[in-house]
């Protein structure tokens, strides 16, 4: 056992996970942050997407000690108000789920990639949700729920990426803004 | 499935990693990016009784080029690499060959160090390290060795590296002028392990070929070189009836594996059909940095 301190969705959190932890299941278990889901638990279906300091990962491919230190956003931190993202209202426009349980890790991956490719265009999303397996949809409208969300965002702010939290390893020339 | 129970250790340097190798021997894995050893630990086909952990060691990350090569710490993240200048001016085989690993979630945690010491022959890394005979470097309690790829990867995930052993940095010769590349992969998906991939690289000079590399994935239990297509490459102008000619030469004695992504003749046929396209794309870029 050791003891960790993180950020998780803008708050501090310690916890002492055994080694064999990993994120997903400290996450859900140790925090009670239940949007994350565990599908495979091997990395291979990617519904355990969060975002560690900026970038997208498998929780379940992540032991939680190694997660001290870091920033997490995980679906929860994306309406904390009860307010959906860009991404998450553009998804539930377009109808983007049938039962959901992929749709956290579309979306975590989706903020995170149109954060870094606002621009993003359809190929470039496909390519970027390509690791995210759905068994329902057949994909085309979680597809178009995120090219709506980048038009969406595109259009009210060229500068604002669509919600993310601030990456602290950013690079600085980068421009990133929180969430409003 | 949960992970099995297991100590953890973080060593801060590489000396301490060492230390901790030493006192474990057999029972530790050095876990870098985790992307296949912790799928490894859920299947319970990996039970070490310790994980030491390597994040932590800063002196491990890092991108350097020396003197015509390009040295790749260990726990360089796939990433960082795939979005170095460094590697795309001059590793451009390497370059094409990152973004076909995984997906982005995957090269976001994934480190060059940790693929080439898992050593799967169906990965991109060790096709693209056997084709440009990379250079690696391990420390252990006796101080440093270099192994030249053609004899780091030894057997199925399996590396000359001994157990008490860690791999510090991975050396990639640049490429020189008029060089072209092409990395070819067939996949059932997108980001799957290639049922066969080839890491080709063609060097032009006054129209000719004086340098080619070919390096396939997925043929065997390691990555292998083509070395009869490249002699025969060698010396000759670029043409279709020469890449023809090399591909058969490429494939005609492989005795590649068969399960149920493909059999051995259907991996053969899908070599040669690499092999050409990878010679005319890595031709038409060589020409194109002339």
């Amino acid at each position: 056992m050791a003891d960790i301190t993180l950020r998780v969705n803008g708050a501090a959190c310690t916890g002492s996970p055994e080694a064999r932890k990993t994120l997903a299941d400290f996450l859900r278990d140790d925090l009670n942050l239940t949007g994350t889901h565990l599908g495979c638990e091997h990395g291979v279906c990617g519904a355990c997407t969060v975002i560690v300091d900026g970038r997208a990962v498998r929780s379940c491919l992540m032991l939680a000690v190694q997660a001290a230190g870091s920033e997490v956003t995980t679906i929860e931190g994306l309406a904390p108000d009860g307010e959906l993202g860009t991404v998450q209202q553009a998804m539930w426009d377009s109808h983007s789920f049938q039962c959901g349980f992929c749709t956290p890790g579309m979306v975590m991956q989706a903020v995170a990639f149109l954060s870094d490719h606002p621009d993003a265009n359809e190929r470039q999303i496909r390519e970027a949700l390509s690791g995210n397996i759905c068994r329902c949809t057949g994909y085309q409208s979680i597809i178009d729920g995120v090219l709506l969300a980048a038009e969406r965002s595109a259009s009210s702010d060229p500068a604002a990426p669509p919600n993310a939290s601030p990456d602290p390893a950013a690079p600085p020339n980068r421009e990133r803004r929180a969430r409003e | 499935m949960k992970l099995p129970p297991v100590d953890y250790e973080a060593p801060k340097t590489v000396s301490e990693a060492v230390e901790l190798l030493a006192e474990n021997e057999d029972e530790a894995n050095v876990l870098a990016g985790g992307q296949s050893l912790i799928p490894l630990l859920a299947l319970r086909l990996a039970r070490p009784a310790v994980l030491i952990d390597i994040n932590g060691i800063a002196e491990l990350s890092g991108v350097s080029a020396v003197d015509g090569w390009v040295a790749i710490g260990a726990m360089t993240r796939e990433y960082v690499a795939e979005e170095s200048e460094t590697v795309a001016d001059a590793l451009p085989l390497l370059a094409a060959a990152l973004p076909l690993i995984g997906h982005e979630a995957i090269r976001n945690r994934g480190t060059v160090g940790g693929s080439l010491a898992h050593a799967d022959p169906a990965a991109e890394l060790p096709a693209v390290a056997r084709a440009l005979d990379a250079e690696f470097v391990v420390r252990g309690q006796s101080g440093e060795r270099v192994i030249p790829a053609a004899e780091w990867f030894v057997g199925f995930l399996t590396t000359s590296r001994r157990p008490d052993e860690l791999l510090t940095e991975v050396r990639f010769p640049a490429a020189r002028r008029g060089t072209g590349v092409s990395f070819q992969e067939v996949a059932r998906r997108h980001g799957d392990f290639a049922v066969v991939g080839l890491a080709a690289s063609l060097t032009l000079s006054g129209g000719a070929i004086s340098d080619a590399r070919l390096a396939f994935a997925g043929l065997s239990d390691v990555p292998v070189r083509a070395g009869d297509a490249e002699d025969l490459l060698v010396g000759e102008r670029p043409s279709a009836e020469l890449f023809d000619e090399a591909a058969r030469r490429a494939t005609d004695d492989i005795d590649p594996p068969a399960d149920l992504h493909g059999s051995a003749e259907y991996r053969r046929k899908v070599a040669a059909a690499l092999a050409r396209r990878g010679l005319r794309a890595a031709a038409d870029s060589a020409g194109e940095r002339q």
